[in-house]
């Protein structure tokens, strides 16, 4: 049995178990990772915002529900929020000055389901400002550091996230997926990480970057946690016209450890020029484990790959231009000291937004502009057709596709924040997934000689999460990756 | 100057509340006359995260309104956002219809001179949500988000109108449509029925259309016919001058009572419309607008045609008994027993719409049930009582709600017809006159009504006016 300063370091389904034998109270787990947290947060910075007192009384409470039987398997785990979920009384400022000083009045509708199972929330934790960000350093309260080496980055834009899972300050968190954000700094973090398909979980007090492309998604240090989180997070919601109302299955039920006969489709497209040899070898062995496990490889073509970035950029940034208008410095939030209004509008949103923000904003309002939109909005839409068409195709021959999550390991602070084009090709791997609203597993496959974690990705067809995560569990289970604890 | 060498080119665009009980995109109630900000939530404020969902309630006013202004409706249609920053626009982009409108083509009639009518032809109609409202005081602006998300629709016709009259005319005509059919109550003055004009002119006879201009803030029927007249006018006169319209963006200043070119700045915008990723298309199955369609009221122009047809009205006396639904089913309410509806007509166009006006009140408040009005003039018809008579019980009634039978004889207004008793006070007061009926036989036929005046005062004012004149007429005569 852990020792109780290592409770911390427990799996969600080994704490639960031991939550419900009374082996240990939630009040204990919760205090180990506060206490977790309270040591490594200055060398970290994985959280915004550590809400101590609330995340004991919800501990407190939850031992009590525990005492009486018939909790749900979440009551008193504690978890992390990505700064992005409205959260009820706790400052929520999607990694923003202009929404410094903002206190939802309302809840995420992920977060009222997680508070009713009885989960704990330790904390918000940073990304990168509104989501906008392959590395966190796009954090208007600066960078969250790579728990496995500290100048490096933890990924984005849901590196705190990442970084506290890997660093077990808590056992599970939320994060969120625009074209990466989840599966990247999962990879760069060694933890698991699943992006669900689009409309599987409600967008409700999510802070919208791109509507038609953001999903919420748990991070973990298992696949079976990951599955367990997301039969929680998964599930109609009448306040998201674009949620699902399909059942949610039992996904830690879909976790036989079996893969034999799965089709694995390997795209041509993903393995190029320019990736990191020792990520390309690592997702290559993990092909050669599943074939030893009883899995087919394919070779397939998703041929319009190349596309992805740019379509992706102008979905997005068009989204995300209409998204943050709101943010104007009148109803909530910075407000700028101003003579009249157009100039109210101005000096918030100069002084509010950081430098990425803005000039996503820019690219979309011309991406929309009368005169442009035919160009570049609705061509991209068209593009997103085609990309949405190759995976489809290529599920008619294979069940998951393999791919690396990203072309290198973690890269050092400070790095790319001169080069936002190749910081873009960070997610050059994972973007389409989203233009097409497919479910994406992030799983470690390995480590690069720097010793800095590599990730794989599993793509599965829409509502094909079980496929995922079942062949995401069969690999962790294979003992082909032994997972490194970050030092610190 | 020849001002009937030109003539106008106008087109509408009316913005009217649906009469929902929540917002287009929230459950916020839509109700008028709250404190500022009390019918609020985070989605009509545009709170961060927060989502729209549809209210279905709106879609079938929306359809409604298309079928009662024989539009095509559109199977499956798509909300768009419109952006621009406005403090009272919360999310600084307005979710609207834009390429596919729920509703397509279509047209209204309206009455032109006896019974006939003109078509004026729809553009679309299309769902919207409302902003707020900017309060301006001394050292602040205030922003009400009460009316924020409230459900509109836009209906926009083609320039098919000529005149100021024609404006008027096809506005009380949608307004009477929409409260007919229960989508909109029309209050111009509450915000809830507004109106944009495009203007232009051209030399008549040509084909080509001028350029126009687009009238704004006009918050009365009266104003939009004022802002007509003098935008008309106006360019009418700038191109006599030689001078060139400029398509640009007018607000009808009522003070003044003149319109006046907005600044630049203040309509200049690219909205930068696109698909709103947050709703799914909006599916209008063929059943639900079947559904729809039989459940219909009979609309206004079908009952003025009725009415004429009917009921042997003319075309002003239809047309003012069908404006309003309750009017019309008010008369409808008092016609059953009469054997001519004209009466009813008169009696509700002069007494019913007058108390009415008076009290402020609707119809079915301000005046005694219809049946018992019927039962008035059907008294009347049978001339058992006077229409004097009737007018009397009517006011009593207006203040007792008793039955018409019950005030007639309360009230002892029942008529005398009793041919002995009025025969026998006339044989009274010619005995009594005998120099004026020396008069009246010499020649001087005008005291006839002093005869009548005199046989009515000694039967207490009850007789049978015809009854009397007749007995009367024997037994001057000798």
């Amino acid at each position: 049995m852990a020792s109780p300063s290592e409770l911390n370091r427990l799996t969600i389904a080994n704490a639960a178990t031991m939550l419900r034998k009374r082996e240990i109270s939630s009040t204990e787990l919760t205090r180990a990772c506060l206490d977790r947290i309270a040591a490594v947060e200055p060398r970290l910075h994985a959280f915004l915002t550590v809400t101590n007192e609330q995340a004991l009384e919800q501990a407190a409470a939850a031992d009590r529900r525990l005492k009486a039987g018939d909790a749900p398997e979440l009551c008193g785990i504690p978890l992390g929020i990505k700064d992005i979920y409205a959260t009820k009384g706790v400052a929520t400022t999607c990694a923003s000055k202009i929404l410094g000083n903002f206190i939802p009045p309302f809840d995420a509708t992920v977060i009222a389901k997680l508070r009713a199972e009885g989960a704990v929330f330790a904390g918000k934790t940073n990304m990168d400002e509104f989501a906008m960000g392959s590395s966190t350093e796009n954090s208007a309260f600066g960078p969250t550091m790579n728990p496995h080496d500290l100048s490096r980055v933890a990924g984005g834009s849901s590196g705190g996230s990442a970084a506290a899972v890997a660093a077990d300050e808590i056992l599970g968190a939320l994060g969120t997926d625009t074209g990466g954000s989840i599966r990247e700094p999962a990879s760069f973090c060694g933890v698991v990480g699943i992006k669900p398909t689009y409309s599987r979980v409600s967008r409700y007090g999510v802070i919208a970057f791109a509507s038609s492309l953001d999903q919420v998604g748990p991070f973990a240090k298992t696949v079976r946690d990951a599955a367990i989180m997301l039969r929680s997070l998964a599930g109609h919601d009448p306040r998201d016209s674009t949620c699902s109302a399909r059942a949610v299955p039992d996904y830690p039920r879909a976790l036989s450890g079996d893969v034999k006969g799965l089709r694995i489709g390997v795209p041509k497209e993903y393995f190029v020029a320019g990736m990191e040899p020792e990520v390309e070898r690592s997702v290559r062995a993990a092909l050669k484990q599943y074939e030893a496990m009883g899995a087919k490889t394919i070779d397939i073509s998703l041929p319009h790959t190349a596309y992805a970035i740019a379509c992706y950029y102008l979905v997005a940034t068009a989204e995300a231009s209409a998204n943050l208008a709101r943010y104007d410095g009148i109803r909530y939030g910075m407000r700028a000291a101003a003579e009249d209004t157009i100039a109210l509008y101005e000096m918030t949103r100069a002084q509010g937004f950081g430098a990425e923000v803005k000039r996503r904003i820019i690219l979309g309002t011309f991406a929309l502009s009368a005169g442009y939109y035919d160009a570049y909005y609705l061509k991209a839409m068209k593009v997103r057709t085609l990309i949405r068409r190759d995976f489809e195709r290529a599920f008619e021959t294979c069940d998951v596709i393999v791919t690396p999550v990203a072309p290198a390991t973690a890269f050092k602070l400070g790095e790319k924040m001169n080069d936002p084009l190749t910081m873009y090709l960070s997610d050059i791997f994972t973007i389409s997934v989203n233009l097409a609203g497919l479910p994406g597993l992030a799983i470690p496959s390995g480590y690069d000689t720097n010793n800095l974690p590599i990730g794989m990705q599993i793509i599965g067809a829409p509502f094909a999460e079980e496929t995922i995560l079942r062949a995401g569990d069969a690999f962790e289970r294979s003992g082909a990756v032994t997972l490194k604890r970050p030092a610190l | 100057m020849n001002h009937d060498a030109y003539e106008a080119v106008i087109g509408l665009e009316v913005h009217t509340h649906l009469m929902t009980k929540s917002k287009l995109f929230c459950g916020c109630s839509t109700e008028f006359g709250r404190g500022p900000n009390e019918n609020v939530c985070p989605v009509c404020m545009g709170m961060p995260g927060v989502l729209p969902v549809l209210n279905r309630r709106v879609v079938e006013l929306a359809v409604r309104t298309g079928l009662a202004a024989h539009c095509e409706i559109a199977p499956r249609s798509i909300f768009d956002r419109k952006s621009y920053f406005y403090p009272d626009l919360p999310k600084n982009y307005q979710i609207s219809q834009y390429e596919t409108p729920v509703c397509k083509g279509g047209y209204i009639e309206i009455p032109a001179g006896d019974g006939a009518a003109k078509k004026i032809r729809l553009v679309r109609i299309h769902i919207e949500e409302d902003a707020g409202k900017n309060i301006h005081e001394a050292n602040a602006s205030l922003v009400d988000f009460n009316r924020s998300c409230v459900p509109l629709i836009e209906i926009v016709s083609e320039p098919d109108l000529r005149s100021a009259a024609d404006a008027s005319a096809y506005l009380h005509e949608l307004r009477s449509i929409l409260r007919y059919i229960e989508a909109s109550d029309g209050r111009m003055e509450e915000g809830s029925f507004r109106c944009d004009v495009n203007v232009s002119v051209r030399k008549r006879g040509a084909a080509e259309l001028g350029v126009k201009t687009e009238i704004k803030n006009l918050n009365s029927f009266r104003f939009v016919e004022k802002a007509i007249d003098y935008e008309v006018k106006r360019q009418i006169e700038v191109l006599e001058s030689g001078g060139r319209v400029m398509q640009e963006t007018h607000l009808w200043d009522p003070v003044r009572e003149e319109t006046r070119p907005m600044r630049s700045k203040e309509f200049a915008n690219d909205y930068r419309y696109f698909p709103e990723p947050d709703l799914p298309p909006l599916i209008v199955p063929p059943a639900m607008v079947e559904e729809i369609r039989r459940a219909m009221p009979e609309l206004p122009a079908d009952r003025r045609a009725r009415y004429i047809r009917d009921f042997g009205l003319g075309a002003y006396e239809a047309g003012v008994l069908t404006a309003e639904r309750e009017t019309a089913d008010y008369f409808e309410g008092v016609t059953p027993g009469l054997k001519n509806p004209k009466s009813a007509a008169n009696w509700v166009m002069t007494e019913v719409l007058r108390v009415a006006n008076e009290t402020g009140k609707p119809i079915a408040e301000a005046v005694p049930a219809a049946a018992e009005v019927g039962a008035l003039l059907a008294m009347v018809e049978a001339q058992k009582i006077s229409l004097n008579a009737a007018k009397t019980a009517f006011a009593a009634m207006l203040k007792s709600r008793k039955s018409a039978e019950a005030t007639i004889a309360e009230l002892g207004l029942a008529q005398v017809s009793d041919t002995g008793a009025i025969a026998a006070a006339c044989d009274a007061v010619i005995a009594a006159e005998p120099a004026k009926l020396a008069e009246y036989r010499g020649g001087r036929d005008k005291l006839f009504g002093f005869f009548v005046g005199q046989v009515m005062k000694a039967m207490g004012g009850k007789a049978n006016p015809k009854v009397i004149n007749d007995i009367l007429k024997q037994k001057l005569a000798g």
